[in-house]
């Protein structure tokens, strides 16, 4: 299972004019790992798959706004320094 | 030739006269990234693409036409009981000026819509690439957009809309799968 977005710390410096957004995120997709469809994949019933733009579950990636996650964005720094984990809070 | 149904393709609805909204909105509606854009650049390149990925394309053109329509009505909705005074404090001073409350496809700067928005390679990767990167700008727009509304009811359509750029995407990104194939390898699922 991947996840669909990732956050990284930017640098801040102390002559920064605003006040510093300690971390960024950036949105990864589904279609950004998924390849060709396989065949067989599970299905949304058809009422919900109207309601949520796709057939597909492993398609289905609402967006939400990152910057009105509890502060920060929501995203606490869990000391990992590849760029890409981070922890929902 | 299209059959046209009389309604759209995912309802539109606004819960507030937010007319500021309307002019960010107009982004996709005449924007480099927008519907229109989407839909003259798939169903242009459909001509010229090998046989078996002109139907991915048609049908995802036809259905860029039906977001335009679905755009069209946010932005219609969003200003319709503007007074010119509110449409002068949303910024849509200069817009109302010149075409009152009527749809005009600009972006959201006010620059004119142009054909220069996107292009026809003849080259079937090339074009199928352009695609996928439309998508995802399309796609990004729609997050940004999403951003600055609180409109649960507007969030909600452009979610929607959101989640198609996400499934366009991927069909595109099998296009390009099905044009690498090689014709005579064995085919296992």
């Amino acid at each position: 299972m991947y996840t669909y977005r990732k956050a990284y710390r930017p640098f801040v410096s102390p002559n920064d004019p605003c006040p510093p957004m300690w971390v960024k995120t950036y949105e990864t997709p589904p279609q950004l790992y998924l390849g060709f469809q396989p065949y067989g994949m599970p299905q949304f019933p058809p009422m919900e798959a109207l309601r949520w733009g796709t057939l597909w579950p492993a398609l289905f990636a609402p967006y939400s706004n990152p910057y009105k996650q509890k502060r920060m964005g929501g995203y606490r720094w869990n000391g990992q320094m590849n760029g890409s984990r981070y922890t929902n809070s | 030739m299209w059959v046209y149904e009389k309604k759209l393709q995912y309802p539109v609805r606004v819960n507030k006269c937010d007319p500021r909204m309307a002019k960010f909105l107009i982004e996709q509606y005449g924007g480099a990234d927008g519907e229109l854009a989407a839909a003259l650049r798939y169903l242009n390149q459909r001509y010229t693409l090998p046989d078996r990925v002109i139907g991915i394309v048609n049908d995802i053109g036809t259905e860029e036409l039906a977001h335009l329509e679905m755009i069209a009505t946010m932005v219609y909705k969003l200003t319709k009981d503007a007074t010119a005074e509110q449409m002068k404090e949303a910024g849509l001073g200069p817009h109302y000026a010149d075409h009152d409350k009527a749809l005009y496809f600009h972006n959201a700067a006010g620059v004119p819509f142009t054909a220069t928005y996107f292009n026809a390679k003849g080259d079937p990767i090339t074009d199928l690439y352009e695609d996928i990167a439309a998508e995802e700008k399309a796609r990004a727009t729609y997050q940004w957009l999403i951003n600055m509304t609180d409109d649960p009811d507007l969030k909600d359509g452009l979610q929607f809309l959101r989640e198609r750029e996400v499934v366009h995407s991927q069909r595109f990104r099998e296009a390009v799968e099905i044009l690498k194939e090689e014709r005579d390898a064995k085919r296992l699922f």
